[in-house]
């Protein structure tokens, strides 16, 4: 478990996200139970647990979505109790649905998310261009989204959500039912936002994908139980993979998956 | 400013694409409109009609004649009692029936003039009054001529009485109609579903994490229905009046407002449906059974409500579109000022308030 230093100005110096027993409630259940955690820039943060960990609540609160019952946290230098607007604005989203509008062009999807998230207009279409030209994707400008392949979509969903350069891009199991070569191509597309300073907090269910994060932390019944490197937490589990960590963990929760 | 034109323009975009959808909420009025108005507006020709005549006298004899002669009606047979009447509608296809009293060709002679009695079926309103209003009409030709021969006033007053219907339904009164169902149908189920598509697609989730504000995400979705509803407005009014030829006695301006204020609480609806329904199909069940069908059964539409239950009548109180049909009926057609319809008006401005203040609520609750 990372420590948490008293000085909490010290702390946050390097670490765009902070947060210290943070607790949510629902009534009497606990979903989330006193987390802490930090993470740096540019770190690829795996963020793991079985289905009704408290996984989302959790993101809903670094997001600015839900406010906690108790605890603090800074998410991009914004404290999540007060400045969830501001946080809002510097970071990025990504759902496990690829949220682009199916009815709407590919560029058309970029345009309505780089005006909700306040790019200059000057900017766009050259950024736009930019875009299309990394991803290979310049002929399907004028392409509706719904006729891409999964893995265009999720590409794309992953590029529109760091179009304003957000500090922060959380991505909410990105890869779900998208093919294992699609998926190392789209962790190559992580790694390199990643390298241009954009801290990556992901949730997944595949254990192989938490073998490519900086750092994993894994949640059991609304705790985090385990926080490490990959390597570290295969090394203090005595487990060769990470499959066999989480499942160790795992079998100790008490809550029905949902 | 600029990220709400962003999000406008892109639901616009959703509108605009889905052609199937916008044909259906640009001619589906005209339909209506056509379709209700030509049911209204069919000549009447060669109805049967029975009498019941006590009296037989030349007076009454004249009156029937007069009826048969015309190219409306057709005369049937003779009733010999009060009882046979409702049988004349229920099991045989008679559209109007006369009835005489005693020693009529006398009474006729009377300062206060006689009475007789015409009876239709009530449960068809449209014809019922087109038939009464051409009998009554032929009775009084008739009163006219036997005056000019006697030199002196006679008076024939009809007394007009519906069975199975006691209330007259104005043909025009369907227009109000028509425009009460089309305008919940885009304001409440559109806005619903498209809503709730954004829910079910997983947009909404990220729009909600995004710097947009949940009140403009709702604000941008409501302002492309909202400019639907005014073009349908228009193409109802302008159908109504230059093809059915319905008037617009009162106020256009008090008639525009009336139906701004509607739409307010339609989008009204459609925003609280969809803090209650997590699917598109729910939503569509919602406004299409929970909204549409007590708007055209409830709301004074189609059927009268004061021949209903008196539970169904105070149930009807709750359902916007039928405040919303007496103002309009109350200006467009009876050419009514604003005084008129301030309790209506009233009503409805307090229902949209409070079911936006609900939506919110539920709204804030939903993210928490």
């Amino acid at each position: 478990m990372t420590s948490i230093g008293t000085d909490k100005t010290t702390q946050q110096i390097g670490k765009v996200i902070w947060a210290e027993n943070l607790c949510k409630k629902f009534g009497a259940f606990t979903a989330v139970d006193h987390i802490s955690f930090e993470i740096e820039k540019g770190e690829i943060f795996g963020f793991l647990g079985a289905n009704g960990a408290g996984k989302t609540t959790a993101m809903r609160m670094l997001t600015g979505l839900s406010k906690p019952t108790s605890g603090k946290g800074v998410v991009a230098g914004f404290d999540i109790n007060t400045q969830s607007e501001q946080i809002k604005k510097n970071i990025g989203y990504m759902s496990q649905k690829f949220a682009l509008y199916e009815d709407l062009k590919v560029w058309e999807n970029i345009r309505l998310y780089a005006g909700i998230y306040g790019v200059p207009k000057k900017e766009i279409a050259p950024r736009t261009d930019d875009l299309l030209h990394r991803l290979g994707f310049e002929k399907e400008k004028d392409t509706l989204v719904k006729s891409l392949p999964l893995g265009w979509k999720q590409k794309l969903a992953f590029s529109v959500a760091i179009f304003h350069e957000p500090k922060i891009v959380f991505l909410d199991e990105p890869t779900g039912g998208v093919d294992p070569a699609a998926r190392r191509n789209f962790w190559e597309m992580i790694y390199q936002a990643a390298d241009r300073g954009i801290t990556v907090f992901v949730t997944t269910h595949y254990m192989d994908e938490a073998e490519y994060c900086n750092r994993v932390s894994i949640m059991v019944d609304g705790r985090i139980d385990a926080l490490d490197t990959p390597k570290n937490l295969k090394d203090q589990f005595n487990a060769s993979t990470m499959d066999e960590v989480f499942h160790h963990l795992a079998r100790k929760s008490t809550r029905n998956a949902d | 400013m600029k990220q709400f034109a962003a999000f406008v323009k892109k639901e616009f975009r959703h509108i605009l694409r889905d052609h199937w959808t916008m044909i259906i909420l640009l001619v589906l009025p005209i339909l209506m409109v056509i379709l209700f108005g030509y049911g209204i507006s069919t000549e009447v020709k060669n109805t049967r009609f029975a009498v019941l005549d006590p009296s037989r006298d030349v007076v009454t004899q004249g009156i029937v004649n007069k009826l048969a002669t015309s190219e409306y009606f057709i005369l049937g047979d003779y009733l010999t009692s009060e009882s046979q009447i409702e049988q004349c509608f229920t099991h045989s296809n008679y559209g109007l029936v006369l009835v005489f009293g005693n020693r009529f060709g006398e009474q006729i002679m009377d300062p206060d003039g006689v009475q007789i009695q015409l009876i239709a079926d009530g449960s068809d309103p449209n014809t019922a009054s087109i038939l009464t209003t051409y009998a009554s009409s032929l009775i009084s030709l008739y009163a006219k001529e036997l005056s000019k021969e006697d030199e002196k006033a006679l008076l024939i007053s009809p007394q007009v009485k519906l069975l199975f219907n006691p209330s007259m339904k104005n043909s025009f009164n369907t227009v109000p109609g028509i425009m009460g169902v089309i305008i919940i149908l885009i304001c409440a189920l559109m806005t619903s579903v498209s809503l709730t598509r954004e829910k079910e697609h997983g947009t909404m989730e990220v729009l909600l994490v995004s710097p947009m504000r949940p009140f403009l995400i709702i604000f941008s979705k409501m302002i492309p229905y909202f400019c639907i509803s005014l073009v349908n407005l228009s193409t109802i009014l302008l159908l109504s009046h230059y093809m059915l030829g319905v008037p617009i006695v009162g106020s256009f301006g008090l008639v525009v407002l009336i139906s701004l204020i509607y739409i307010f609480v339609s989008l009204a609806l459609g925003l609280f449906i969809s803090t209650v329904a997590e699917k598109q199909i729910v939503a569509l069940l919602i406004s299409g059974a929970g909204l549409m069908l007590p708007v055209v059964y409830l709301s004074g539409m189609m059927f009268p409500l004061e021949s209903m239950p008196v539970a169904l009548q105070w149930f009807a109180n709750i359902i916007p579109a039928k405040w919303f049909i007496i103002a309009m009926r109350n200006v467009m057609i009876k050419g009514l000022g604003i005084t008129s319809v301030l309790r209506e008006i009233i009503i409805l401005v307090g229902m949209g308030s409070l079911i936006v203040f609900a939506s919110i609520k539920r709204f804030k609750i939903r993210l928490e």
